[in-house]
């Protein structure tokens, strides 16, 4: 009895929850509310036989309970009623089947005016690519990919010359006008989603997949992975911004072709040797820092960390937090480069340098460190070295204090806010698996274990 | 995959249709009080280790079925366009030969057994076990020729099917010299109860079973 | 007697009865110890995966707490939960446990037919339990690439475990695998041979048929992972590229080339989703069985019910890729799986349709496993009809990789199951302990599993709805999930808690059973088929005494009109009821 009562409270329940509760979809974004549409088909169907099945249980339950005097009814079988059921059964699942594969045909169908643009995948962020002039993507492969070709074009090819290349985290497109995304992955499976355009697919490394929808309503919107692609997995996000076409026009011409990363080339250590007398003055002629002046040892940093990390400072991306003193004083600092080729010198000048050991100066428990570096590895490498693929710095050979100071940053808010600062959101919200500020001091120590 | 769909479809379909004409159809609430009887124990009159190695084989070819369409997914550009074939040794082909005459031989004990002609199975079984025994070295040579070869890369897909799959038949092989090993040791001790015959007839059922599986995998090989 | 003979024949040179405690209970060959023993295991296992689930959620709710919880250890935990529970809990209590303890006595055989085999099942499952468990303590730890164990994350660094815990991972498969075959084997062979004399196809419990359909999609099935397991550990140790692309490393080109991800996605679900069957088939048939006993009604439309689970059962191979619509397959697959896929519903409906008709006009008694059985229906609705969006192939587009899926599969196969498996242990605890349990205690159980279940996966799927992806160690600041989601997922945190630990009570029923439980007798529930009718309970070794039993009648004979009683023996010699009783069926 009192499971007849819980039954039709569960049903009640659950139907008050679905009308009630908070959580629903995302305003649409996107030509795909007919998506919406079949979800909601779906839930009138399948909330009828919800309610219409338990509610028959619950009457059952109390109807028909236990007597002594009372017999159940035998009757084997009744095939007139089971047919009928088989009957309104099939009606009910063709009528959410039919409007699910007329939405799919469409969803298969790209239309023949929709532009295109490639989405790249990597562990654990995204790049962005768009054709060109010549509306076309030059061939890429593996084997091309290096710090100063991330995306892997090929060289040699000629319709990939004019390819526009994003490397900041955003991806734009223009509103009302029909896009085809071309999905690819360098290393393993990822899968694009913005919530807001209701479709998302996976990235396949080794082939492309493609998915195409119409922006709706422009705004900001978070791209998010959802396919697990290793431990930073739920930090692999990014943004994509709807704007009217004539501001995407203008945006897409601030960025890169290929050709000119190609051009630019990745610095001359010469020259930078000539700039480098400015920060000579705080980090030391041989780049080993100086603690006094909260300066960090920067000797034999990886140039392409070093050109990221001088142009976030320079724009605004690192260093405006106001309770980061040091980061204030070295955005400064950075705004008196001129150029981006200025900061390619510099850094290449600064990768030249040789590093050399610092004094140990945070003390920490160095088993409790390594194991809490498992997490780091995965992205530092085991050894500390950087990994250039995953925009993830070297950290042997920093100086601990230093180390210290920017995972209180980037925990605490510092460091790793702005939306064009992938990378360090990134790194922000690993920072919070350092649960406790023992426990930052106990990788640190670790980290200065590693040669 | 389709084509192991397909399969499975067709078998299962087969299945269905067997019991669903024989029994499927029965309302046994009619058939109250009374004994019945029991119909696939008289259609399964076979022992119920011939049953179970039917099973077996069941699962051994939805095994082999999985590899072969891997095997052509794999080939298919749409799964990867590196597929580059490899040279096959010609020891292969003896090799099949020895099978052939390893599951001939087996043949032969098992006529022997069945005909009740009174004569010992046991050189029968004999050969065909050293029948069997140099197939798995030929293959193991077949291997090493391979492997001589030298210039081959293991990422060639090509390749590394091919000893998977070889060595794959060669374990299902490996496991039925242990069956044989078994019968043979208890003939040569002189045993002669039905059990013993019936380890014949299964071994040789499970032998033509593989050199079949090895046929297919060796024209599977073979064209690509 | 002669018919009697070829039944039991095959038992005369095997069957020897135990005289030392060891072969007694540990080496034992015995049909009811390995079902224990392999029941016990799982559950062990199964409590092991429970407090894996509850440290997920502490994260989840708490995400600044717990700072033994890292991204490593919530990925391993997430995948050794799911791997865990799916196959080592579910696929073998149901078969290795239920299986073997019901077929040679609801079938009217003295044992297995091959009860060593059955024996080294037992061990070789074990075996495959230790390699699992001895993963969590290997340099590295266990994998953590999430249940499905898509390559290339799996084999590559990055991922948890990609070193060790992976190759212990698919090794301990491949035995499991090896002893599942084993098992099986002996399960199919029994029911077509050793079934005691008017036993007809047609007159075996459901729970039979179950099991029996659920066996044969696993010895299909489950070679697609074994194939699967191989080839990864090929590419993983040898350096071949069944799977492996080429791919990019931690920023070095591997020597990889051409592989295919997607071809180990087919494999994999071509195993995986008749698994799902393989753990719901034998739940469908066991709760068919309870229902009916419960209820004192025969189980509505019996027929239809064995062509439903042998069509379920077909069709499950042929819907696998609606686990890969947003896999980067073919689109176009998309048409032919979503249809399949929906078209299996049919048959799914029409044993709930037939469920909730066994116990309209019924005689419903309410205890424990009745609770549990009709708990079932509820949640498998829910489950079942949460399926059809994710089955539909454009409804899966904005769902998949939701808390929706998370919420789907609990209901349907983490839920929906365990309310069997509750209902069948204390349905059938009086015959395997001979005692009767507590009816207090495992109603509290049951309430607190239901309603606590219910409380933890009906609010997923607005998560998912929501948008909120599965799978993320943490969630942080993002634009579209609000703080009240956060909030809910402390609730369902305080949920799950509380179920995991109401499952104590559980244990706690098994050891007063045992300890100070009344004894049951015979035939506690009155039920008609042959596991009650064996002239000692618990059943001794060889189950039926001197004779086998003589079946005259099916498994549902309840309340027939005319009878004297409203149950008849399935072995009970009499004519029932009347003529008219048999015009019933004509309709």
């Amino acid at each position: 009895m009192a499971l007849a009562v819980v039954i039709i409270l569960l049903v009640i329940g659950s139907l008050l929850f679905h009308f009630l509760s908070p959580w629903w979809f995302t305003p649409v974004a996107s030509n795909w509310s007919n998506i919406d549409s079949t979800v909601n088909i779906t839930f009138w169907v399948t909330g009828v036989v919800f309610v219409l099945i338990n509610l028959f249980l619950a009457y059952c339950v109390i109807r028909f309970r236990h007597t002594k005097e009372r017999r159940a009814h035998y009757e084997p079988e009744n095939k007139k009623l089971e047919l009928w059921l088989i009957g309104i059964t099939t009606i009910g699942v063709a009528s959410m089947l039919a409007p699910g594969l007329f939405v799919w045909a469409k969803f298969v169908d790209v239309p023949a005016d929709a532009s295109v643009v490639e989405v790249l995948g990597r562990q654990w962020g995204w790049y962005f690519r768009y054709p060109g002039i010549d509306k076309q993507f030059g061939d890429t492969d593996v084997k091309h990919m290096s710090p100063a070709n991330p995306f892997g074009l090929n060289p040699e090819d000629q319709a990939g010359q004019d390819d526009v290349l994003v490397y900041s985290s955003e991806m734009r497109l223009p509103v009302n006008q029909s896009v085809k995304i071309l999905l690819r992955s360098t290393d393993v499976l990822h899968d694009f989603t913005v919530p807001q355009f209701r479709v998302k697919m996976d990235l396949v490394p080794g082939m492309v997949t493609y998915l195409w929808l119409t922006p709706t309503l422009t705004g900001e919107y978070e791209i998010l992975c959802e396919e697990l692609c290793g431990v930073a997995h739920y930090a692999m996000r990014s943004r994509v911004i709807v704007t009217e076409p004539d501001e995407f026009k203008s945006w897409l011409a601030t960025q890169p072709t290929f050709a000119q990363t190609v051009t630019d080339g990745t610095g001359n250590a010469e020259q930078g040797g000539a700039l480098y007398a400015v920060c000579a003055g705080c980090h030391g002629p041989e780049g080993k820092g100086n603690a006094a002046m909260n300066a960090p040892a920067i000797a034999g940093l990886d140039s392409w960390y070093v050109s990221a990390q001088l142009k976030n400072f320079k724009t605004g991306l690192r260093g405006t937090h106001q309770d980061d003193a040091y980061g204030k004083q070295m955005a400064q600092m950075a705004a008196t480069l001129v150029n981006d080729a200025a900061i390619r010198d510099v850094a290449a000048h600064i990768s030249t340098l040789a590093i050399s050991p610092s004094e140990k100066t945070v003390s920490g428990d160095v088993d409790n460190g390594r194991s809490l570096y498992m997490t780091c590895a995965s992205c530092h490498g085991k050894e500390g070295n950087g990994v250039w693929s995953i925009k993830a710095p070297r950290l042997n050979g920093l100086d601990d204090w230093y180390l210290v100071r920017q995972l209180h940053n980037f925990k605490n808010g510092l460091r790793g806010t702005h939306n064009s600062d992938a990378a360090g959101i990134q790194m922000a919200r690993l920072a919070q698996i350092l649960k406790s500020d023992q426990s930052i001091n106990d990788v640190v120590a670790y980290i200065k274990t590693l040669k | 995959m389709s084509m192991w769909t397909l399969v499975v479809a067709l078998v299962s379909a087969l299945v269905v249709w067997y019991l669903l004409a024989r029994q499927l159809m029965a309302q046994p609430w009619l058939a109250d009080g009374e004994v019945g009887y029991t119909p696939d124990i008289e259609a399964f009159a076979s022992p119920a280790k011939k049953v179970a190695l039917f099973f077996l084989l069941a699962v051994i070819s939805s095994l082999f079925a999985l590899f072969f369409t891997a095997y052509m997914m794999r080939m298919n550009p749409a799964h990867g366009d590196d597929w580059l074939s490899i040279p096959k040794p010609d020891i292969l082909w003896l090799n099949t030969v020895l099978l052939l005459a390893s599951s001939m031989s087996m043949q032969w004990a098992k006529n022997l057994v069945n005909h009740q002609s009174g004569k010992s199975p046991l050189p029968a079984l004999i050969i065909a076990g050293v029948f069997a025994i140099s197939f798995l070295v030929g293959q193991l040579l077949a291997w090493q020729q391979l492997y001589n070869i030298g210039n081959l890369q293991i990422s060639n897909p090509a390749l590394g099917f091919f000893y998977l799959l070889t060595g794959v038949h060669g374990l299902h092989i490996l496991g039925g010299l242990y069956v044989w090993a078994r019968a043979t040791i208890r003939v040569f001790m002189g045993i002669t109860t039905p059990s013993i015959n019936l380890s014949v007839e299964l071994c040789t059922v499970y032998w033509h079973y593989l050199l079949v599986i090895w046929l297919v995998l060796f024209g599977l090989l073979l064209t690509t | 007697m002669a018919f009697v003979a070829i039944a039991d024949r095959d038992h005369e040179q095997e069957h020897h009865d135990p005289h030392t405690f060891v072969s007694k209970y540990i080496w034992s060959q015995d049909h009811k110890v390995i079902a224990i023993q392999y029941g016990g295991t799982a559950v062990l296992v199964g409590l092991v995966a429970l407090v894996l689930s509850g440290m997920m959620r502490l994260q989840l709710a708490f995400p600044d707490y717990f700072s033994f919880i890292r991204p490593n250890e919530y990925y391993q935990f997430v995948t050794m939960h799911g791997m865990i529970m799916v196959i080592y809990l579910l696929t073998a209590l149901f078969l290795g446990g239920f299986g073997n303890y019901l077929i040679p006595l609801m079938c009217g055989a003295r044992d297995m037919v091959f009860p060593y085999m059955n024996m080294l099942s037992f061990w070789a499952y074990l075996v495959s339990v230790i390699i699992l468990m001895s993963s969590f303590f290997v340099p590295g730890g266990p994998t953590g690439a999430g249940w499905t164990l898509y390559p290339p994350g799996t084999i590559l660094p990055g991922t948890p475990g990609s070193d060790m815990g992976i190759l212990l991972m698919l090794l301990s498969l491949a035995v499991f695998i090896v002893a599942f075959t084993m098992g099986g084997l002996n399960y199919v062979t029994t029911v077509f041979q050793a079934r005691c004399q008017g036993m007809t196809l047609m007159r075996m419990p459901l729970s039979i048929w179950g099991i029996l359909t659920a066996t044969v999609l696993g010895l299909l099935a489950f070679p697609a992972l074994l194939v699967s397991a191989i080839m990864m550990i090929f590419d993983k140790t040898l350096g071949t590229s069944f799977f492996m692309p080429a791919v990019l490393s931690m920023g070095q080109a591997l020597d990889h080339q051409g592989g295919s991800p997607i071809l180990f996605q087919h494999l994999f679900w071509f195993f995986g989703h008749p698994e799902v069957y393989i753990v719901a088939l034998p739940a469908f048939g066991i709760v068919s069985d309870l229902l009916s006993v419960h209820a004192r009604k025969n189980i509505f439309g019996y027929r239809m019910m064995v062509w439903a689970i042998v069509g379920i059962g077909a069709l499950s191979f042929v819907v696998w890729a609606h686990h890969m619509y947003v896999s980067g397959m073919n689109p176009y697959f998309g048409f032919f799986f979503a249809t399949t896929t929906l078209i299996i519903a049919i048959p799914t409906a029409i044993k709930v349709y037939n469920w909730v008709l066994t116990l309209w006009q019924g005689n419903i008694r309410l205890n424990v496993p009745m609770l549990f059985s009709i708990g079932f229906i509820f949640t498998f609705v829910h489950g079942g009809l949460t399926g059809l969006f994710l089955g539909n192939v454009t409804v899966d587009l904005p769902l998949s990789d939701t808390y929706f899926v998370i919420g789907h599969f609990h209901m349907v196969m983490g839920v929906s199951p365990i309310m069997v498996l509750f209902g069948a242990i204390y349905h059938w605890l009086p015959k395997i302990t001979g005692k009767m349990f507590n009816e207090t205690l495992g109603k509290i159980h049951f309430w607190c599993t239901f309603l606590g279940t219910y409380a933890i996966y009906l609010p997923m799927h607005y998560l998912g709805i929501l948008g909120v992806p599965r799978r993320y160690y943490a969630y942080g600041l993002s634009d579209f999930i609000p703080a009240s989601a956060q909030s809910m997922n402390v609730g369902i945190t305080i949920a799950a808690l509380f179920v995991g630990v109401s499952q104590l009570l559980f244990i706690i029923n098994i050891i007063w059973t045992l300890t100070k439980g009344k004894p049951a007798g015979s035939n506690p529930w009155e039920a008609t088929t042959l596991e009650w009718l064996t002239p000692d309970t618990p059943p001794k070794h060889g189950n039926w005494g001197h004779n086998l039993p003589v079946v005259y009648r099916w498994a549902y004979a309840y309340s027939v009109p005319g009878a004297a009683l409203d149950y008849i023996t399935q072995t009970d010699p009499q004519k029932g009821g009347d003529i008219e009783e048999g015009d019933h069926g004509k309709h």
